[in-house]
């Protein structure tokens, strides 16, 4: 559904991402694992259209992402930044309904469902800053929820939240991916990766290192080696 | 909320006709038409335009201290109109003062934008126009410095405060298309200074073009500071301090600011220029000196609350 081809990309001389090519399917919930730097957040801009490819291509169904209109590439992919913060006082309800400004309806059904999905329903007219992390973490997940976009990137969706509320995500996600949607997610807790992803892709200073699933990737061979850690059981993560 | 400040600046404007100089009242009609009511018209004009520039610039650069002097347009419109004083061209023409003001506004913001479109982010544009106004407000110094007459001096620096007194249906004219292209170029950024909320990147994911945005914002910022600065001087703070107010009675999404907001502007405005009418003065105090002494005290207010805040 969404696609990196022979992606590359720079910051003046410093190569972030090089020769990269993933593809990402409707009904999975891929996890990007990687060290600080290994390029995912810009892999994530890159699939978004945020940032334009060096050299390579990002297609979206087939369409190359730089030849779709805005608000058509906005209607199909939701993108979350990390750390996404509101710089006013607005209610989670007005931060919420920012997904519907590619679709232009407002929908209040749309809005509804994903305030309801992340149990924010009761705390809709409160200010995002009067929150608490998790909920104002949950505030923005909502709103890229709100799009029902058929491509979600979330880089480190689960920061901030306690391991309850982490799990409630990645279950909501889960279950997101299973409508039929891509979901990829950034995240940096190895064991929640191991237990929510479909798919586990770990990148390595720009560079796809391994893709496939949690037992095959998160073993001392690849990811430890990469992060210099080892795996116990329940892909516990323990110093090397 | 909205249509409470509708009625408040109705009700302004109509004490703003009915006071002056020849007394109270609506009789007269030659004092009614020559000198209320331009002068009456000009308040809600300039009054908007600052306003509602200042909110959309404080959306778009996600920081309540924003204000349209920060984007050198009011600097702009001020060397403008100096320098027509300065070469005597308002001597011999007299609509050559604002025509210079509105010139030198929008040759302000065509320079702001040259370097801020490269980069095309609020934080670009800011350094633009703090360059610019620099730039404005050192030549202006110069143009005092090298008055041809103490009379002109005088003249230029009274100018430079800020005032509505004497405007004729001819500055009304002249401002009225620059001020009404701005609204109509800003009031419709609501959505897209929402988006902007959450940042310029997420905005971007959300479909909003960035580059455009900033650019829209600037013109039109330009138009509407521009155009009331070319007949009103130096008015300043109104674009702080109005959507200030305003977002502790309504809400914060900037967005929803923007109507308020050219209402709000107008009828601040309009009280000003009613307070310098009515202040028992020798001498009518200056319009731009009232609204910087109401000003100055909000920004006070508003950097401590946003201190305690941090």
């Amino acid at each position: 559904m969404i696609a990196a081809e022979q992606v590359t990309f720079a910051r003046g001389h410093r190569p972030i991402l090089a020769d990269v090519s993933l593809s990402f399917h409707p009904g999975e919930l891929s996890v990007l694992v990687g060290p600080n730097g290994a390029g995912k957040s810009t892999l994530l801009r890159l699939l978004a259209g945020l940032l334009p490819p060096d050299r390579g291509t990002v297609l979206l169904e087939g369409e190359p992402l730089d030849r779709l209109a805005r608000r058509d590439r906005a209607r199909r992919i939701g993108w979350l930044a990390q750390g996404a913060q509101a710089a006013w006082g607005m209610t989670v309800r007005e931060i919420v309904a920012l997904g519907r400004l590619p679709h232009g309806d407002g929908s209040a059904a749309a809005i509804d469902r994903a305030l309801g999905r992340l149990g924010l329903a009761s705390l809709a007219g409160r200010r995002i800053d009067r929150l608490s992390g998790g909920e104002a973490k949950r505030a923005m997940i909502a709103r890229v929820l709100a799009g029902e976009p058929r491509v979600l990137l979330l880089d480190e969706p689960t920061a901030n939240l306690d391991p309850a509320a982490a799990f409630a995500v990645m279950r909501l996600l889960r279950e997101v991916a299973a409508e039929g949607r891509a979901v990829v997610v950034v995240l940096h807790d190895l064991a929640l990766a191991a237990r929510f992803a479909d798919r586990i892709v770990l990148l390595s200073e720009g560079r796809l290192v391994a893709d496939g699933a949690a037992t095959s990737v998160l073993c001392d061979s690849t990811a430890g080696r990469v992060f210099g850690v080892r795996f116990g059981a329940g892909h516990a993560v323990l110093p090397a | 909320m909205t249509r409470a400040l509708g009625l408040a600046a109705a009700v302004l404007a109509l004490l703003s006709l009915a006071t002056g100089a020849a007394g109270f009242g609506l009789l007269d009609p030659v004092v009614l038409w020559e000198v209320r009511a331009p002068r009456t018209a000009l308040a809600v004009l300039v009054g908007s335009g600052l306003a509602v520039s200042g909110a959309v610039l404080q959306g778009l650069l996600r920081n309540r201290l924003a204000d349209p002097g920060l984007l050198g347009v009011t600097g702009g419109a001020s060397l403008g109109a100096v320098l027509a004083y300065y070469w005597g061209l308002s001597a011999a023409l007299p609509i050559a003062l604002p025509a210079g003001g509105l010139a030198g506004a929008l040759a302000a913001a065509a320079s702001v934008l040259a370097v801020a479109a490269r980069a095309g982010t609020g934080s670009a544009l800011i350094l633009a126009g703090i360059g610019v106004a620099a730039i404005a407000s050192s030549l202006v110094a110069m143009a005092l410095s090298l008055a041809p007459s103490p009379f002109a001096l005088a003249e230029i620096t009274i100018w430079l405060l800020g005032s509505l007194e004497d405007r004729s249906w001819r500055d009304v004219w002249l401002a009225t298309p620059a001020v009404a292209a701005g609204l109509a170029l800003l009031l419709p950024l609501g959505e897209r200074l929402d988006a902007l909320a959450l940042g310029e990147e997420t905005a971007a994911s959300l479909g909003v073009s960035l580059g455009a945005t900033v650019a829209r914002a600037a013109f039109g910022t330009a138009l509407a500071v521009g155009g009331g600065a070319a007949v009103a001087g130096g008015v300043g703070f109104v674009g702080l301090i109005v959507p200030n107010l305003l977002r502790a009675a309504i809400g914060e999404r900037p967005g929803r600011l923007l109507v308020p907001c050219a209402f709000g502007g107008a009828a601040l405005l309009l009280a000003a220029d009613l307070a310098v009418r009515l202040a028992p003065l020798r001498q009518e105090l200056r319009l731009g000196v009232l609204t910087a002494l109401i000003g100055a005290p909000v920004l006070l207010v508003v950097a401590l609350r946003e201190a305690r805040a941090a």
